[in-house]
């Protein structure tokens, strides 16, 4: 028999965490042990773990910095929405219209990716973080004047108000400027989130180890190193920019169509930088650790709820203790010693 | 026309004592400080602190808020970045985002989210130039800046201490060898960053008076931008940007759309960075294979 690879089974260890994962929530949940916060809370953790995943493969692959990462999700959603909205009498069936609003949700937002892309990553390092803020900001500010509508004829947009929609009686508006989008249809679930996440990871695992993969993670160690070798470095970095905004508006349509409301307010600045630390804290480059980052600070405030109006104070000094202890040689030297010798401990117990 | 423009100078002088913090502590520490836009918040309590409660007159009150936000500044420094001296940017980006969650939800937990309407710190009558009125409190902050720049110039070009924070930025090492505290150097420039931050936040709240636990985020965020658009690290360059800024986005406001004014502004920006990758006055660097 073949052997596998170290990295074809570090794959299929983060594939196994997911399906243990949702196995144990629906185990939780047909039980009856999962509490109602922490149950509305699974589809959220999905589709952070994917905004996580995607922008590792920016920030840990490809090496940018990127802190503009929720205007991508707020294009994938805002577009999901309007989809599945517009879908709901020619495509009755819940599913299947939730994975067609998916899909083009990823595809509208990387078309986004791809007019931010081309001229942002001419720029490098700061300067590159600050324009992909930028543009997280024109597409929240954007979207925060825009107006939708549907009847008859077909799609309606505004820049302006509801009336200048011009609809015919009987037309509906799908998103009202600030107050985002009102009366979605619920119709993500915690399985096609699931599965959406196997997706992401697949792709990206065998994306990372394949010729392009191999020639983003040159560039990124090296950019005037690999140009010499001939590897086009725009085309690749676009790429990978691309991809992960394409994943990252895939999530955001899984977010929106959750729940009944959704304003475009809550994809700014400080989502993009939430889905960061995720990335940070998890390691850099490292999708497992991006996974268990996502999912246990998500679910942080609400474990934290004890803390009471502290909790928010709690989460910035967790965050801050976390990265002074990570980034300290002699206390993460003294952790892995312990860990080591604990683990010394049992295998002696199980000798035994 | 010329309301707009005196409008938008003095916004932009706000924007631009703010952008000279982020500046200075990017030339020196390489880090982006986020947690800068939230010092200007606890420096605009401060004041309405001191002003509100205390009944303090406004001289005493500003120079409250300068003390206490230069000891946080110092403090922040010492507590998270110092041990990150020698970590990956993205470490330090990160830490400084805790302290700014931390400032806000600290200032939450304090003076709750409830907006407190800032006491008027300039009580001076409105300048009237024919038929236009300008605002005590936009000449005041022009003046305000205008010192602050030809200060700060004095301060790096001509003391002991100035130079010695050139030099740091210029190279950490080599200003070790030549006998530099380099530690004490990099606390002063927080300390320094953060009573500009002090001043920027009086004079913000003083503008717009409405003071919450989130007020100093936005502004941050812009002069940021600014000290971007000038070209990072250079304190003539922070001047210039956050000027500039500042009236691109009032006459934005004014002749095309309220809401679309952020996004205008930062549209300008990412045109300037993508005709001249460096901002305005950003030195270009010369790449060593």
């Amino acid at each position: 028999m073949k052997k596998f690879s170290k990295q074809t089974i570090s794959g299929f260890v983060n594939y196994g965490i997911i399906i243990v994962f949702f196995l144990l929530f629906q185990i939780l949940s047909a039980t009856g042990n999962l509490g109602s916060s922490l149950k509305g809370q699974l589809i959220p953790i999905c589709s952070y773990i994917i905004m996580a995943l995607s922008l590792n493969l920016v920030v840990g692959i490809s090496g940018e910095l990127s802190l503009g990462h929720a205007g991508f999700m707020s294009v994938g959603a805002f577009t999901g929405v309007v989809v599945a909205n517009s879908l709901s009498t020619a495509v009755p069936n819940g599913i299947v219209r939730l994975f067609i609003a998916l899909f083009i949700g990823a595809f509208v937002a990387g078309i986004a990716g791809i007019i931010i892309g081309i001229p942002v990553l001419r720029l490098r390092g700061d300067y590159l973080a600050i324009v992909t803020l930028a543009f997280g900001e024109i597409i929240k500010n954007v979207l925060n004047c825009l107006y939708v509508g549907i009847d008859g004829r077909g799609l309606h947009f505004s820049l302006k108000d509801e009336q200048s929609l011009h609809m015919e009686p009987g037309g509906r508006t799908i998103l009202s400027g600030p107050m985002g989008a009102l009366g979605i249809t619920k119709l993500s679930t915690f399985f096609v989130g699931i599965i959406l996440i196997l997706l992401v990871l697949f792709y990206i695992q065998n994306f990372v180890n394949s010729r392009p993969g191999r020639a983003i993670a040159a560039i990124r160690d090296n950019r005037i190193a690999a140009e010499a070798c001939g590897i086009p470095v725009t085309k690749y970095k676009l790429m990978a920019f691309v991809t992960s905004a394409a994943m990252a508006g895939s999530a955001g349509a899984l977010y929106a169509l959750n729940f009944s409301t959704v304003v475009p307010k809550k994809f700014d600045f400080n989502t993009s930088i939430l889905v960061l630390v995720f990335v940070v804290l998890g390691g850099i480059g490292n999708l497992r650790g991006s996974i268990i980052a996502a999912a246990v600070l998500t679910v942080l405030p609400e474990l934290l709820r004890e803390f009471q109006d502290y909790r928010m104070l709690a989460y910035a000094i967790v965050l801050i203790l976390v990265m002074l202890v990570t980034n300290n040689e002699k206390a993460m030297a003294f952790i892995n010693s312990k860990i080591k010798s604990l683990f010394k401990k049992l295998r002696k117990g199980e000798a035994r | 026309m010329l309301s707009y423009l005196i409008n938008g100078i003095s916004l932009g002088s706000v924007y631009a004592i703010i952008a000279l913090g982020y500046t200075m502590v990017y030339g020196i520490a390489k880090m982006l400080n986020f947690a800068h836009g939230d010092v200007i918040m606890i420096g605009g309590y401060m004041a309405f602190c001191s002003t509100s409660y205390l009944g303090w007159p406004a001289i005493p009150s500003v120079l409250f808020s300068i003390i206490v936000c230069t000891m946080l500044g110092i403090v922040i420094e010492r507590l998270a970045y110092k041990p990150l001296r020698d970590a990956s940017s993205l470490a330090v980006l990160i830490t400084a985002i805790g302290v700014s969650y931390f400032l806000q939800n600290a200032a939450l937990l304090i003076w709750s989210s409830n907006p407190k309407a800032f006491p008027n710190m300039v009580d001076l009558p409105n300048l009237v130039v024919g038929d236009i009125q300008i605002s005590s409190v936009a000449i005041v902050t022009i003046i305000a800046c205008i010192v602050i720049m030809i200060a700060l110039t004095m301060f790096t070009t001509k003391t002991k201490l100035g130079k010695a924070m050139r030099a740091v930025s210029e190279d950490k090492g080599a200003a070790q060898l030549m006998g530099i505290n380099v530690n004490a150097t990099i606390s002063m420039t927080f300390a320094i960053g953060s009573g500009l931050a002090a001043i920027a936040g009086v004079l913000l709240c003083s503008a717009y008076p409405t003071l919450m636990p989130t007020t100093g985020a936005m502004p941050g965020i812009k002069a940021f931008t600014a000290a971007v658009f000038g070209g990072i690290g250079s304190i003539p360059g922070a001047m210039l940007g956050g000027i500039l800024l500042g009236i691109i986005e009032i006459f934005a406001k004014a002749y095309i759309s309220t809401q679309l004014s952020d996004a205008i502004v930062f549209a300008v920006l990412i045109i300037v960075l993508i005709v001249k990758p460096t901002g305005l006055l950003g030195k270009k660097m010369a790449e060593k294979v």
